[in-house]
């Protein structure tokens, strides 16, 4: 199996040549057997890299040290659990999942948008099949998982075991998941440029998968966090790590096309910007990766120097000449159809929407790329840190925020003041109140107060929406207010799911705000001993150590302390934090002593120590911790991941055959915002 | 006014005071960063250069790790090959750093040669690693159990 694999790998090689070739001649000959030869190309070729994939887990399972990638990446004693994910946790394991996701979606695309867009699809399977192309040669010439080694060790060495957390065995391919899907829209709009055919057509496909990009980006990134969280015990969730933004670009890029894909849907506008944005998400996606693999920016993320950074930033390069050349050569077909009408619009407020996403990622992405900048400026590296992001990104963020709320509520072409009473009094005044209690409760801080005020005032819109939808489908159809709920929701997906998303954004704004009231303090606690201190609320805490203990297990060796935890005078519970040290079969220890953080999660804040070390026999050294609203950022990814189920959920035909005729007449889409026309 | 040019001056306006931002807080808070030679190299041209803050990205010397049994005081050497100096870190270090790391340590140089580090971040050669080399798999513990039972 291990060696049909391996085989496999060549002849996808060969059959996705052949498909990018025959695709492109087919495309521009208009024969129809070459097109046909190069949609069976491609399926060929998902079917071998799905051989492939079958070989590399085989040989994993079944512990074949022979193999280097097995060999450097599991030991004898590793779960097996672990095992397969360890699949993707080297780079030509990842490589090789790149292109087994990309080549399934590529079929899964093509299949589906053959019939429908006659003319698009032989373009956009070349395109894809050129992508794979890429993937697979880097694969088989400079990083292949089925190189064997001249000797047959005993035992491989192992995952560390920090890599040892559900987290992160779905943060990987949760990213692969969104970052690949951004092929699909790349190759729909670069078959778009390419016949000219630059209307309706191409955005239905594209929509569909720019909605799976952001919905895995999302999920693969709010668990990297929380591994981040749970796992590092440096007691936060982001610390503007380049690889952490370059996760982050493309989400953000994604994020504006589903909001500007509306503009066009609605009015025609936007359309040079739509197609940008497509590219941009594709392309920073090949960035992200070629960051990450190429060691050239500093990160603790150290992917080390691999042979694989030239070819990804040829590629880049490549992907981005062609891109250009094609837009410029176009731009008379990509004219807008309509014209913005007023600044107190539903188009601007998207339009400020755009721009802001679009500035945040160009903000984050001059900080990460700054000390190359800067070298090739001034011969001098400079590095930036939080303190840059967070003052760049904070006042954009918070304006963001407004238009979260003011989005999807102001009217389309022109708000008259009568709308913008409607609409926004009631929010507004919650708003206020919020802000009210807040310096009430004692906030004195300028930023965070500003948040809150925007959070209440977002929270008010929505709540807003929803009920005033369910009071009409009450009042229509005499439903219960849980069925009128429900149907709201089902029977306006994109429009109920849109505000699902915007309420789990409101829940990391404020999650983000609470986390700068943070307390933390380091102790040293002898058995018996206690310390106190002072959370973010005010209360009064005090811990006491009940001593180390250590222990062994089969795999590790752990070094544990407890404390007991009192507050405000009455006992809470006890907690506790370790160092582990792992072995493998030979009891030799592996990698470096780990430490396992103790949390204790509640809705106002976690209390989150370290075990740092232990000193005479029974010093404890320990950071403790007040983080509040941390569980509000898992809770908050979560809700967006369900809304974008929502609004993923297929749609009966007629609503995509009405869409699509709004799109094709633009004029006709002249609803007010309360027209529950499938926003 | 036209709207849309009012849009695009409100547009030129945001924008405007982003990059405003981006660039005065990358004068405010931008790092330098330096290897040890490069280091070395600015302190002779100019040694009130020890009164600010730098990163320096090295490799820590195997063996010379010494640390505090409560984990919160390190002290080892790093080097580029060229030039070597001592390391005092004070905190909790990451559980990737031990001996022969590559890592990046903030902070500043003391008058004593000895870099005074406020910031450790170790890059841990284990994770997401390139498949080993042959001569690189000699050292681990599992080739040489095996080496070992196979001579005896």
């Amino acid at each position: 199996m291990i060696l049909i694999g391996e085989l496999s790998l060549w002849v996808a090689l060969l059959m996705a040549a052949w498909s990018t070739t025959v695709s492109f001649a087919g495309a521009s000959m208009r024969r129809e057997e070459l097109i046909d030869s190069g949609v069976r190309g491609l399926y060929a070729t998902f079917a071998m890299i799905v051989l492939a994939s079958v070989g590399l887990w085989t040989a994993l399972l079944s512990r074949d040290f022979s193999l280097e990638y097995v060999a450097s990446h599991i030991s004898s004693t590793m779960p097996s659990a672990y095992v397969f994910t360890a699949f993707w946790s080297g780079q030509a394991g990842s490589l090789l999942f790149w292109a087994l996701i990309l080549s399934g979606y590529s079929a899964i695309a093509i299949a589906t948008s053959r019939k429908r867009n006659k003319e698009l699809t032989p373009w956009a399977t070349g395109t894809l099949a050129a992508i794979l192309l890429f993937f697979l040669s880097t694969e088989c010439f400079k990083a292949n998982a089925f190189t064997r080694l001249s000797f047959i060790p005993l035992d491989g060495r192992g995952m560390n075991p920090q890599l040892q957390n559900p987290g992160m065995a779905f943060h990987p391919p949760n990213l692969y998941l969104g970052y690949v899907a951004t092929a699909i829209p790349f190759a729909f709009a670069i078959a778009a440029l390419f016949t000219r055919r630059l209307d309706a057509e191409w955005l239905g496909v594209v929509r569909r998968w720019a909605l799976v990009t952001w919905f895995f980006l999302t999920i693969g990134i709010v668990l990297g966090m929380w591994w981040a969280y749970v796992e590092l015990g440096w007691g936060g969730y982001w610390a503007w790590d380049p690889v952490e933004n370059s996760s982050f670009l493309p989400w953000l890029t994604t994020t504006a096309f589903l909001h500007s894909i509306m503009i066009q849907e609605k009015r025609g506008m936007l359309r040079k910007w739509n197609v940008v944005l497509v590219v941009m998400s594709f392309l920073l996606a090949i960035f992200g990766t070629f960051i990450t693999r190429s060691g050239v920016i500093e990160s603790v993320h150290s992917f080390t120097q691999s042979p694989v950074g030239p070819w990804f930033a040829t590629f880049f390069f490549v992907s981005t000449g062609i891109t250009i050349y094609l837009v410029a050569t176009r731009l008379r077909h990509l004219e807008a159809k309509a014209e913005l009408e007023s600044m107190v619009s539903r188009e601007a407020a998207f339009l400020y929407n755009n721009l802001l996403l679009i500035g945040i990622a160009f903000a984050i992405m001059w900080g990460t790329i700054f000390p190359i900048v800067s070298e090739w400026w001034s011969k001098e590296k400079i590095t930036v840190g939080p303190p840059f992001f967070n003052t760049v990104n904070v006042p954009l963020g918070l304006l963001l925020l407004l238009l979260t709320g003011v989005g999807p509520l102001i009217a389309w072409r022109r708000a008259s003041i009568s709308n913008l009473k409607r609409q926004f009094l009631s929010p507004s005044i919650f708003g206020l109140i919020v802000g009210v209690v807040m310096i009430v409760a004692g906030m004195r801080s300028f930023y965070a107060i500003v948040c809150y005020i925007l959070c209440g005032f977002v929270t008010g819109t929505i709540v807003q929406e929803f009920y005033k939808g369910m009071r009409a489908r009450q009042s229509i159809h005499q439903e219960s207010a849980v069925a009128a709920f429900v149907h709201l929701i089902g029977r306006n997906r994109r429009r109920y799911g849109g505000y699902i998303v915007h309420a789990g954004i409101v829940m990391l704004f404020a999650a983000f705000a609470g986390m700068s009231f943070k307390v933390e303090q380091d102790v040293n606690l002898r058995t018996g001993e206690s310390v106190e201190m002072k959370d973010p609320y005010g209360h009064d805490w005090k811990f006491t150590g009940q001593g180390v203990s250590t222990s062994e297990r089969n795999d590790h060796a752990s070094q544990a302390v407890a404390l007991e935890a009192w507050r405000d005078g009455k006992r809470y519970g006890l907690m506790s934090s370790e160092k582990r040290q792992y072995f493998d079969g030979q009891k030799q220890p592996l990698f470096n002593p780990i430490t396992e953080v103790g949390i204790k999660t509640t809705a106002r804040q976690d209390i989150y120590i370290v075990l740092a070390g232990v000193r005479d026999k029974d010093t404890a050294e320990l950071r403790v911790a007040f983080n509040p609203l941390v569980v509000w950022v898992w809770l908050g990814g979560f809700l967006m991941m369900i809304g974008g189920l929502v609004v993923m959920w297929p749609q009966a035909e007629r609503r995509n055959a009405q869409a699509g005729y709004v799109a094709v007449l633009p004029s006709a889409a002249t609803f007010d915002s309360e027209v529950p026309a499938g926003v | 006014m036209k709207p849309r040019t009012k849009f695009l001056i409100g547009g030129a306006v945001v924008l405007g005071v982003a990059a405003y931002l981006a660039v005065t807080s990358i004068k405010e808070t931008g790092i330098g960063y330096y290897t040890p030679t490069e280091l070395s190299a600015k302190l002779q041209a100019d040694s009130s250069f020890r009164n600010v803050g730098v990163k320096v990205g090295a490799r820590v010397v195997p063996g010379t790790v010494t640390a505090d049994p409560g984990g919160k005081r390190y002290a080892f050497q790093v080097t580029d090959g060229a030039h070597t100096f001592p390391v005092v870190y004070r905190g909790i270090a990451p559980d990737t750093f031990t001996d022969s790391v590559d890592v990046v340590v903030g902070g500043r140089m003391g008058a004593d040669g000895t870099f005074q580090a406020t910031e450790l971040l170790a890059k841990c050669a284990s994770r997401y690693e390139n498949a080993p080399t042959e001569q690189k798999y000699k050292q681990t513990p599992g080739y040489k159990a095996a080496a070992g039972a196979n001579r005896a």
